[in-house]
């Protein structure tokens, strides 16, 4: 294409964005609306999945020594341990180290547990973390055959409830993402056809004197991707901004629990990043839609 | 050259605009195309630019067969055709000059070219002292040359017309005959249908007379033959 031609369709579409003033903001607003919905659904189900990795994380198998066992047996338990498939990391932690532990758990009312110390009820263990938090349950099952192990103890139940929610999460925040982008969508074919329908004068007369149908489409795929475009700026400003706020209202309170939020950068341009182009291909999408039903030859 | 054979039209409403026509209009030459109203001569004209497609049959047009062309080859076919109509299709917002350009802006014409070629035939219409004003500034007849002039912009080499003074008084009707005289004695063709009985019989030319879609009569430097 022409440099002079690309100058021109460009010209063309921005004038249109300023002819049709109103349906120009109408479907601006349509797209901020609904962008703004939609950041503010990634921004929490980001934050939600980047939680739910976290306790998915710390979900552990506890895998009880039994009180028999001896050194050695302890050390090719631990060999088989970590020779299994989808096993990330095995930790060993002895009886009196759990007794600690369990101690230390309940504070000023754990000194009463020192009575224990003498002679300790606890097993030793072998914490076993799974690669992926939902081969916990396959991996537990088969850990509980192997010999010199007494008990295997792991959230049962739990991961799977936990991995249920978040994807019902998830799967509706994707609905309701998909019905807001065809809302928008369609709002904004509804401006290109406005669009077209204002210049339908100039395109019956650029028909007639022969320019291409390429040519004569292109305005309004830019005046479309200039309405996604435009209409992805506000959302960008409002969703980071308010994140950030939050951000720094909830951090200090979430400290030391598993809510941890995703760090303001670069999640603030990943967010952007996929607002602008949201908005880009709705404006596109839209506008393809009104062009290739109203500009037909 | 434009030859049609056996033309027949039907529109999807079932009407039988075209009735088998079969014509040869050489390069060059002047044709009035005339018959009453309803009787087919728009669609004719349209056959020719490809605004319609024909039935069946074969339309000709330096070699190319319009009937079975693809959409995608009409933008090219057209660069080669002025077409002029009664309402002019002018846009108000542009001037006279911006109006002419825009035929040769929109097939991306290098713009050293557009100038040149649009004071050219805005001479040719005797408009280039009003090449800044708007349309709703001319006349009728004025705003009638400014589309001639961009219908031949891009040196096309036929030019068809549908009743190019149907909207204009008698004397300015003259000045647009004068205008296509001169277009047509730079060796283009004129297609031309009319309603005007006094032209037809003053300059005469070839006259194809169209009935309920059929030539019912053609003939060189004929009458109007109907009453007016
Ligand atoms: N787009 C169309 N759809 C259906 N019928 C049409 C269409 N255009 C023209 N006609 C019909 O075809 C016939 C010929 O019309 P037209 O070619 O416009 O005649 P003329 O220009 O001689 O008045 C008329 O009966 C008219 O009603
Ligand atoms: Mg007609």
């Amino acid at each position: 294409m022409r440099l002079n031609t690309l100058r021109r369709h460009f010209r063309e579409s921005f004038k249109s964005l300023g002819r049709n003033g109103w349906m120009t903001f109408a479907s601006i607003s349509a797209v901020t609306v609904t962008l703004l919905l939609v950041g503010v659904f990634l921004v929490i189900m980001l934050n939600i999945q980047h939680i739910t990795k976290q306790i998915e994380r710390d979900v552990e198998i506890r895998v009880h020594v039994d009180l028999s066992a001896t050194d050695a047996d302890k050390d090719a338990l631990r060999a088989k341990l970590e020779a299994f498939a989808g096993v990330e990391k095995v930790t060993y932690s002895s009886k009196d180290e759990e007794l600690q532990k369990l101690i230390d758990s309940f504070g000023e009312d754990g000194q009463s547990f020192r009575l224990f110390e003498q002679d300790n009820p606890l097993s030793d263990v072998f914490i076993v973390k799974a690669e992926n938090p939902l081969d916990t349950e396959k991996i537990a099952k088969q850990i509980e055959t192997l010999p010199s192990v007494s008990k295997v103890k792991y959230g049962k139940g739990q991961i799977e409830k936990l991995f249920a929610a978040t994807t019902t999460i998830r799967n509706v925040g994707l609905a309701l993402i998909v019905g807001l982008l065809f809302t928008a969508m369609f709002l904004i074919s509804n401006t290109i056809k406005i669009t077209i329908f204002a210049r339908r004068r100039e395109i019956e007369i650029m028909r007639l004197v022969g320019a291409t149908n390429g040519f004569i489409r292109w305005p309004f795929f830019l005046e479309g991707l200039w309405l996604g475009v435009l209409g992805s700026i506000v959302p960008i400003a409002i969703v980071l901004s308010a994140y950030s706020y939050t951000f720094d209202l909830l951090y200090p309170r979430l400290k030391d629990t598993f809510f941890q939020l995703l760090p303001f950068y670069p999640f603030a341009w990943q967010v952007a990043t996929v607002l602008v182009l949201l908005g880009a291909c709705i404006g596109m999408w839209g506008s393809l839609m009104s062009v290739r039903r109203f500009l037909k030859v | 050259m434009i030859e049609m054979q056996d033309v027949y039209k039907t529109y999807p409403n079932g009407v039988i605009a075209l009735n088998g026509i079969s014509v040869r209009i050489k390069q060059g030459e002047f044709v009035y195309v005339v018959g009453p109203s309803g009787a087919g001569k728009s669609t004719f004209i349209k056959m020719m630019y490809r605004e319609e497609k024909p039935t069946s049959g074969k339309i000709m047009i330096n070699g190319v067969n319009l009937a079975n062309i693809k959409n995608s080859k009409v933008p090219l076919l057209r660069r080669n055709i002025g077409i002029v109509f009664q309402d002019f299709k002018l846009l108000p917002k542009l001037t006279v000059y911006e109006n002419v350009a825009f035929a040769l802006e929109v097939i991306e014409e290098s713009p050293k070219n557009i100038r040149k070629r649009v004071m050219e035939v805005l001479d040719l219409v005797r408009l280039k002292h009003k090449a800044r004003f708007y349309p709703d500034e001319l006349s009728g007849g004025e705003q009638q040359r400014v589309s001639i002039a961009r219908s031949i912009v891009n040196n096309p080499a036929i030019v068809i017309a549908d009743e190019p003074t149907g909207n204009l008084d008698p004397d300015t009707s003259w000045e647009i005959m004068d205008i296509f005289e001169r277009i047509n004695d730079r060796g283009t063709t004129i297609v031309m249908a009319t309603h005007n009985r006094e032209i037809v019989n003053t300059i005469r030319r070839r006259v194809i007379a169209i009935e309920r879609g059929k030539i019912v009569r053609d003939e060189v430097k004929g009458e109007y033959g109907y009453e007016a």
